[in-house]
């Protein structure tokens, strides 16, 4: 491990102080009606629907779906099966990993393996739950408000959880989880993170706080929450493409705009969309570093006000007018990248920018800015690498199953959800949890994360790679002999019995 | 896209089959009809039910509380819990909750009340609600011993008892309670069955009259119910963990407990009738003019 790479809060480890490997989602029976327990003060709050009930330790909540196990918040619950709406039932019908639970060791056969039928081909599809210590989520926030520096630190509980990697066109990254974190650090830095793996992964708010930046709320397919203000709009471009795209539509409303982005703040007259159009120079001395004509740098400080800057007084990025360029009656917008803040000004005799009401005209293009932004989300993915020994549960031959995958005879979801598969060696997949079924992810005290992965491929495939084909049961039997549940699929994902892969 | 956290869930089971959830809500529900029809019912059924459980939760506090005079919920299944539960409030403890299954299948099964559409049941885990177009019937099955499910050679629900329910039988709501099921009992009962005007009161009278069937064994383990789940509407009472087998003496001692207090309610007019097992035995609480079990010719 590289100290210098992951900030942690570090303590030494001694043998004693590790948490055994356990698995929390192996089924009903460690809450037994029948062994009435103490009360306890270890309550964990469930947030799975709206009764929000308080749930001591080795009891269950109102559902009886949800319950604490050893402080955790932990599912009771049958598998799910996903249902497709197809003709053909059987075909329609896809277990998930979901609740299936793991098996240790490895070789073991995996919890399901299951064959049906598809266009007259026999179909296995191999279904686990993975305990992933190499996992984490990639973030992406849709804001130009300032999150934190790159590489700073992300907190959650007081913990080192993740750090901040690179802006993206009108997103943020960040990166959240992985190994260093789970297991790298402390005993509470783990948990924490852990803790906050499977909230992530189980579309649930956390609240996060960045070193030297923001407080964040966020949550899969929410809009983000920055410092206690909710993200609403993406911002349209950066403060030149805003002109770039609006330039035309300002003509002889206005004789100056300004757009106050914290990347690239731009300037109208200045800007070669201005000039094209042959706009009279307004005489402006903009504050920050130009770049090129009409674009600025750092004009302020990163913050959340105007256009992802620090600002709350647009004027006070204008270092003054020219005598001998500007003149009074001179019409002035400045208006911030998604639309939220604009301001209208006309120059006195002093050439001292006073505000005025905005005309009815200008007021229009201000609201077709924010019409052309997208809504503000968190999208949450989940990476994880599967190459290692869960494999083994699949089939006796490891390589194989990676190298089936790799030339698109088996495909690879989690919980239904069309998986990436990274190029490159192992098997590195990414997932939009967005796509997967509700409460999909669970942990184990490794601290570790649980998440579903199903393997699907031909009968013929998976006994050429050497396959447990002394495990493979059809749907039905399973159907038959467990509790299970059945989820609508998000439609929007390929159903994974008809497709390869998404190979990268 | 995913609906968000917590919220309701549909899916649908067959051609005339539903099943809604929300969180420890879970409805099964039938629908017989033209299609046109059906689909509406669905449709509109699916619009309020996902009102159903926020509505209960602003309210639950009160609803939680025993039930007196100045109780006054606003929401509609909450007034529907209240009116069924108000009945028995003088002459024994009870809480609105007692009633909340059942409440909500009523307050659902107005949905269907629709020209097209033949006949509707919604099961909320037991508690049914039932709508019924003129020459429609349902036929009900009580089963006592679920866990024996396949035992049966034909690899059916083996059935403790059945009866049939015409549009003329004024019976719209079935309701069972046993110490096995989700809710607590303070008895020993596998299950009590009742048949009642609607799903609401049905569900009250079966906790009551589950409640009632209870003897002294020391075999019965029993645990204060504050100390198996929290936010218990039933406190430190002493509710039912384990029944072992029980001896005869015992068995009856239960059973005519449990009549006696559905005869109570019966006399009353509350009820139309109940039906308890116990171990094997099953003991009828018949209708006083017998008008829910007697099948009436069309008029």
């Amino acid at each position: 491990m590289n100290e210098h790479s992951t900030g942690h809060t570090r303590v030494d480890h001694v043998a004693e102080d590790m948490d055994p490997t356990l698995s929390l989602t192996a089924g009903p029976t460690v809450l037994q009606r029948a062994v009435p327990e103490r009360s306890t003060t270890n309550k964990v709050r469930c947030d799975a629907c709206p009764v929000l009930c308080n749930i001591s330790e080795g009891r269950t909540g109102a559902c009886d779906r949800w319950g604490n196990v050893n402080g955790l918040l932990t599912r009771i619950d049958p598998m799910v099966m996903s249902r497709h709406p197809v003709p053909d039932e059987e075909a329609s019908v896809f277990l998930t990993g979901v609740g299936s639970g793991t098996t240790y060791p490895d070789y073991k056969p995996a919890p399901f393996i299951v064959s049906s039928r598809h266009d007259g081909v026999d179909i296995v599809t191999v279904v686990t739950e993975g305990i992933f210590s190499y996992c984490s989520f990639k973030l992406k926030i849709d804001t130009d408000r300032f999150l934190g520096p790159e590489q700073a630190s992300i907190r959650f509980d007081g913990e080192i959880v993740g750090h901040v990697t690179t802006a993206e066109y009108g997103s943020q990254m960040l990166s959240i989880g992985g190994v260093h974190h789970l297991t790298g650090g402390s005993k509470k830095e783990g948990r924490a993170t852990c803790e906050l793996m499977a909230a992530l992964g189980n579309k649930q708010a956390v609240d996060l706080a960045i070193d030297g930046g923001s407080t964040l709320v966020v949550q899969s397919g929410a809009p983000p929450i920055v410092n206690g203000e909710r993200e609403t709009r993406m911002r349209v471009g950066c403060g030149s493409a805003t002109i770039g795209i609006f330039a035309k539509q300002w003509l002889g409303l206005l004789d100056e705009v300004v757009v106050v982005d914290d990347h690239i703040t731009g300037v109208l007259t200045e800007h070669q969309a201005g000039k094209y159009l042959d706009i009279r120079p307004s005489g402006i001395d903009l504050k920050g570093r130009r770049s090129t004509p009409g674009r600025y740098f750092k004009v302020a400080n990163p913050g959340t006000g105007w256009g992802g800057t620090d600002i709350e007084d647009p004027l006070s990025i204008i270092a003054g007018f020219d005598d001998e360029v500007s003149w009074p009656g001179l019409r002035l917008l400045m208006v911030s990248t998604t639309g939220e803040h604009s301001g209208y000004f006309v120059l006195d005799e002093h050439l001292v920018p006073q505000p005025r009401e905005m005309p009815s005209e200008v007021r229009q293009v201000v609201t077709l800015i924010a019409e052309n932004c997208e809504p503000a989300l968190t999208t949450v993915l989940f990476v994880a690498g599967a190459g290692g020994s869960l494999r083994a549960g699949a089939t006796r031959s490891p390589i194989g199953l990676t190298q089936a995958i790799k030339n698109s005879r088996v495909n690879v979801t989690c919980g239904g959800a069309a998986a990436y598969v990274w190029p490159g060696g192992g098997i590195t997949v990414m997932v939009d949890v967005a796509r997967m079924p509700d409460r999909s992810f669970g942990t184990v005290p490794t601290p570790a994360v649980v998440a579903p992965i199903e393997f699907t491929m031909r009968l013929s495939d998976f006994e050429m790679l050497g396959g447990h084909m002394e495990s493979v049961q059809p749907l039905q039997t399973v159907w038959d002999q467990h509790r299970s549940r059945i989820v609508s699929v998000d439609t929007t994902n390929p159903w994974p019995i008809r497709h390869t892969a998404l190979l990268g | 896209m995913s609906g968000p956290v917590g919220g309701a869930a549909f899916e649908r089971l067959g051609a005339e089959r539903w099943h809604f959830q929300h969180g420890p809500i879970d409805l099964i529900i039938d629908v017989e009809g033209d299609a046109e029809a059906s689909q509406r019912g669905i449709a509109a059924c699916w619009d309020e039910f996902q009102g159903v459980l926020p509505g209960l939760v602003r309210e639950l506090p009160t609803l939680r509380c025993a039930v007196d005079d100045r109780t006054t919920p606003r929401g509609p299944v909450a007034r529907r819990m209240l009116r069924a539960c108000r009945a028995f409030a003088d002459e024994r403890f009870i809480t609105s909750m007692a009633a909340v299954a059942g409440a909500v299948s009523d307050h659902l099964i107005t949905q269907f009340d629709q020209p097209g559409i033949q006949r509707a049941c919604i099961n909320n885990g037991g508690d049914i609600a039932l709508f019924l177009a003129p020459g429609a019937n349902f036929r009900v099955g009580i089963c006592s011993h679920p866990e024996r499910a396949g035992a049966t050679p034909s690899g059916r629900v083996p059935l403790s008892g059945a009866f049939t329910i015409d549009r003329y039988a004024p019976v719209r709501g079935i309701a069972t309670s046993g110490w096995r099921g989700r809710s607590f009992s303070l008895g020993v009962a596998d299950s009590v069955t009742v048949l009642a005007a609607d799903a609401a009161t049905a569900d009250a009278a079966a906790t009551l009259i589950g409640n009632a069937v209870n003897c002294l064994h020391s075999g019965i383990v029993r645990a204060p119910a504050d100390q198996l789940k929290d936010d218990t509407d039933l406190g430190s009472r002493l509710v039912t963990v384990d029944v072992p087998r029980l001896p005869t003496s015992a068995v009856d001692a239960a059973v005519v407990a449990g009549r006696v207090e559905a005869e109570l309610w019966r006399d009353r007019g509350l009820i139309f009738g109940a039906a308890i097992a116990l171990q094997g035995r099953m003991e009828v609480v018949m209708p006083v003019s017998n008008p829910a079990l007697v099948h009436r010719a069309a008029a």
